[in-house]
């Protein structure tokens, strides 16, 4: 099967050659970071999630905004406290021709959680959620307390086929044979690490893409994938290096398309430990924490200039951050702004909080995960320092870092005091970041998993577990603003920046920036 | 000669095994690969479940003897990302590798022993001064440097090759190779000389030496005054003479040639198994990481054999013995 793929594939690619790839719709895309299968419910990851949208719908659809549109749902709605209820779309059919209908919903919500060998699984959007077929085409799931983001966690979820794809392995997946979905594009070869090609679903349901086929080739190295482009190897790339950014836009057969991304960077201060490993008095002795002091936390918010830092750093690709997602969102505050810098208030605030000279501290942070992650730290380093806060900085691979930032203590708590970390809201709503960054660390009840600097604040809380429990969008996203703006009032976490997303396409073509930093073919226009 | 080939058999056994310590232990105290792999929206439940079913709650001894139990069955584990057996993943990428750097062999030898020849017979030529200053960049400028070199003058200037990618493969006795099609070895040309060029330098100067060395030896004094006619003499005596170090050192460059292409195939996106472990080192995936180091010391020792089987079919005066004993 495989081997007569490629044979087709290496066929309309040498057809494609022949007949000159320009007047041929072909879109070959080169890719920053790579799918590791083509099972849609192998593994919860971005660069996966995006492929199999082009091959799977979800019942409710994100678009570029992640604001929530129909998919194979054409409504929602809770029906009870308990019950939400999906009418499905009918007269949809599978890449194999088969119809489309409430059975392929239940398969789908059964096995996304239990597919073997996953590195991290879908579980997480389905737990505590039961769904039962009412009809052919309406559909319920029932939890056990009231839960409002349903249809955001629902939207996570690519349904398979119930014929072709709930009893398969994931290898069959990457054989192509039970890939069928509903999607715009159907499967046609994939050799990992090389190249996975699609064909235009010719029967989709929604409005069909303009390509007939498409062509994905992972190329890691950031130069190598600006030169694929020049070279015209491939029509469109994601992630340009911010330092070509400059260089691209003064090319005229180049076309860039930048978006503010769903991902905020922000520092988590020790909020939990009297004595903080990194935390020093100027002679390098031991200190009371003086992040558990707002004044000092605020002081370093005042001290950091986050303009210089999209401007210099980030070479204007980045936004000021004030809170924890960019305006547009479900559940932002409209009352916060970025913190103006001031380093004159922010020494007085130290003074005022007893730390007139300063203090020791180291920043951690990674070094390959985020844009400039490293190059970001350094530069909060030197800002801290200039109002007297001595900071070392040490970056690390995101492999050490992240497992230490985690429970790299000897009692399994984190281990560093001051960190950078981004965090990228899957959901596209406020309540990802507010639940997993900013609520008290709660192991039973799965509160505050990424909540690296234990910040925790009853008062907050609540608020935040109200918005988890209430239904009414308009009260929803009144309760989660309330709760950012608490947050950031108490200095629990300091955003510093947005990050901004850079896709380049080769004159003629271009791409519709997304928040999730996908790169979908569907997003590739033609002018 | 057989006592000799199980004798070193039993010596690569043994130092495996002492790298499959080594290897075990180093990769695995380093990092945490739970955090490369579960998705933010986890929680805690979720993170160790993860833990759980990876085996990292277990004591590392515990795991390393399960991985030796899996390895005598042939199972180097299950890789962390991809799921799927490190050993199939490897062995999936192997043949674009063994391609690129079986393709810098021969660019090495092709290029590199004519030039040194011709360098060593007319030492004082300004040709010869050229190509011993090219050498010299050969060996200085480094490899991810001039592969990019190669891109933006042959891709993005000249537009000639292909910048990056492997090409169309075709299947020569089961084994997909991008050597059987014009796509394919246009695609491999770049990535296989920013993979030689180091080689080409280095055959050049072994080349240069050895002949420099030779033409001054009484046996081609000998031969030149029994009126040996000049090409006979270098391509017959001197040639043969001067090969011993430079198979030597090809063979076990040959290795290097694999275990070092990770920068080649990084900046040609190459699908090879440099790539494979580059990511896997990146993303923490243990099991792929632990399975190539120990397929590349099986595959430095067999290179060693083999250098030494051809040692005494090239220079019969070598006697393959049984020298440990």
């Amino acid at each position: 099967m495989t081997k007569l793929t490629a044979a087709t594939a290496a066929a309309v690619g040498a057809l494609v050659l022949f007949t000159g790839a320009a007047s041929a719709e072909k879109l070959t895309i080169g890719l920053a970071s790579e799918p590791t299968s083509m099972d849609p419910h192998f593994h919860n990851l971005g660069p996966n999630n995006a492929m199999s949208v082009h091959l799977f719908d979800r019942l409710i659809a994100q678009d570029e905004k992640q604001r929530l549109s129909p998919g194979l749902a054409v409504s929602w709605k809770p029906i009870d406290d308990l019950t939400w209820e999906f009418k499905l779309r009918e007269g949809v059919k599978f890449h194999d021709g088969s119809d489309f209908n409430a059975d392929d919903v239940i398969c789908t919500m059964a096995r996304a959680p239990e597919v073997p060998n996953s590195p991290s699984g879908y579980g997480t959007y389905l737990k505590g959620k039961t769904f039962k077929k009412i009809d052919d085409f309406t559909v319920h799931a029932v939890t056990g307390s009231p839960y409002p983001l349903m249809a955001n966690d629902i939207s996570t979820i690519p349904i398979i086929s119930d014929s072709a794809g709930c009893d398969a392995a994931t290898e069959d997946f990457n054989a192509g044979t039970a890939a069928v979905g509903t999607g715009p594009f159907k499967f046609s070869s994939y050799k990992p690490g090389e190249s996975i090609t699609l064909v235009r679903n010719d029967d989709y349901w929604g409005d069909a893409p303009g390509w007939s086929e498409v062509e994905f080739r992972p190329i890691k190295s950031g130069p190598s994938r600006v030169a694929a482009l020049l070279a015209g190897d491939v029509d469109m790339i994601a992630g340009v290096p911010t330092t070509d950014i400059e260089t691209l836009k003064g090319n005229d057969g180049i076309q860039l398309s930048q978006g503010v991304s769903n991902r905020v960077i922000y520092l988590h201060m020790d909020q939990f430990r009297e004595n903080s490993p990194f935390v020093k008095g100027n002679d390098g002795s031991e200190i009371k924490n003086p992040l558990l002091d707002r004044r000092v936390r605020l002081a370093i918010s005042k001290a950091i200039n986050r303009d210089a830092i999209v401007d210099r750093v980030m070479e204007g690709v980045a936004l000021p951050a004030g809170q924890l997602l960019p305006e547009g969102f479900f559940g932002v505050s409209d009352n916060l702004q970025p913190e103006a810098y001031d380093p004159e208030a922010a020494k007085a605030l130290l003074a005022e909080a007893g730390y007139a000279d300063g203090f020791q501290l180291t920043i951690h942070g990674p070094n390959d995960r985020y844009i400039n992650d490293a190059k970001i730290a350094e530069a909060i380093g030197q800002m801290l320092t200039r109002v007297g806060i001595r900071t070392a900085v040490e970056t690390m691979p995101r492999s050490v870092y992240f497992g230490r930032a985690s429970r790299g203590s000897p009692d399994g708590l984190p281990e560093f005091s001051f960190i950078l970390v981004g965090w990228g809201a899957g959901s596209g709503e406020a309540s990802s970041p507010l639940k997993s960054l900013i609520h008290t660390y709660d192991k039973d009840r799965g509160f505050g998993s990424s909540n690296r600097g234990r910040h925790s604040d009853t008062e907050i809380d609540a608020m935040i577990e109200e918005a988890l429990r209430t239904v009414d969008d308009e009260k929803r996203q009144d309760l989660l603003a309330k709760s950012t703006e608490m947050a950031i009032e108490n200095v629990a976490i300091i955003p510093t920046h947005f990050q901004v997303n850079t896709w380049a396409a080769r004159k003629g073509l271009t791409y519709i920036a997304r928040t999730d930093e996908y790169t979908l073919a569907m997003g590739v226009v033609k002018e | 000669m057989t006592v000799f080939v199980i004798r070193r058999l039993l010596q690569a056994f043994f130092v495996v095994f002492l790298m499959s310590v080594i290897v075990f232990f180093g990769v695995n105290i380093v990092g945490d690969p739970v955090y490369m792999l579960v998705s933010p929206d986890a929680d805690q439940a979720d993170i160790e479940a993860a833990i759980r079913r990876l085996g990292l709650d277990r004591p590392i001894w515990d795991q390393y003897v399960l991985f030796l139990k899996g390895a005598a069955q042939g199972n180097l584990g299950d890789s962390f990302i991809f799921g799927e057996p490190a050993l199939k993943l490897i062995l999936h990428h192997m043949p674009a590798t063994l391609e690129l750097a079986f393709s810098a062999l021969v660019l090495a030898i092709v290029l590199g022993i004519p030039l040194g020849l011709y360098s060593g017979l007319y030492p004082d030529h300004m040709v010869s001064k050229g190509i011993m200053a090219g050498s010299i960049l050969g060996f200085s400028l480094p490899t991810f440097w001039v592969g990019l070199m190669l891109i933006l003058v042959f891709a993005v200037e000249l537009g000639w090759l292909p910048s990056t990618g492997r090409g169309d493969t075709a299947s020569v006795f089961g084994i997909e190779t991008s050597l059987a099609t014009w796509d394919g070895l246009s695609h491999i040309f770049l990535p296989a000389l920013n993979l030689a060029l180091l080689k080409i330098s280095l055959a050049i100067r072994l080349t240069r030496a050895g002949v420099r060395e030779a033409m001054g030896q009484d046996y081609v004094k000998y031969a030149r005054a029994k009126g040996i006619s000049t090409k006979r003499i270098i391509f017959v005596h001197v040639m043969k003479n001067i090969m011993i170090p430079v198979v030597t050192v090809m063979g076990l460059e040959f290795g290097s040639l694999i275990g070092f292409s990770v920068v080649t195939e990084t900046i040609f996106a190459w699908p090879g198994m440099g790539k494979l472990l580059i990511d896997a080192i990146l993303q923490l995936d243990r099991p792929v990481v632990v399975a190539y180091l120990m397929i590349m010391v099986l595959f430095f020792v067999l290179i060693n054999l083999v250098v030494d089987i051809l040692y005494s079919i090239l220079d019969p005066r070598v006697r393959l013995q049984d020298q440990g004993a």
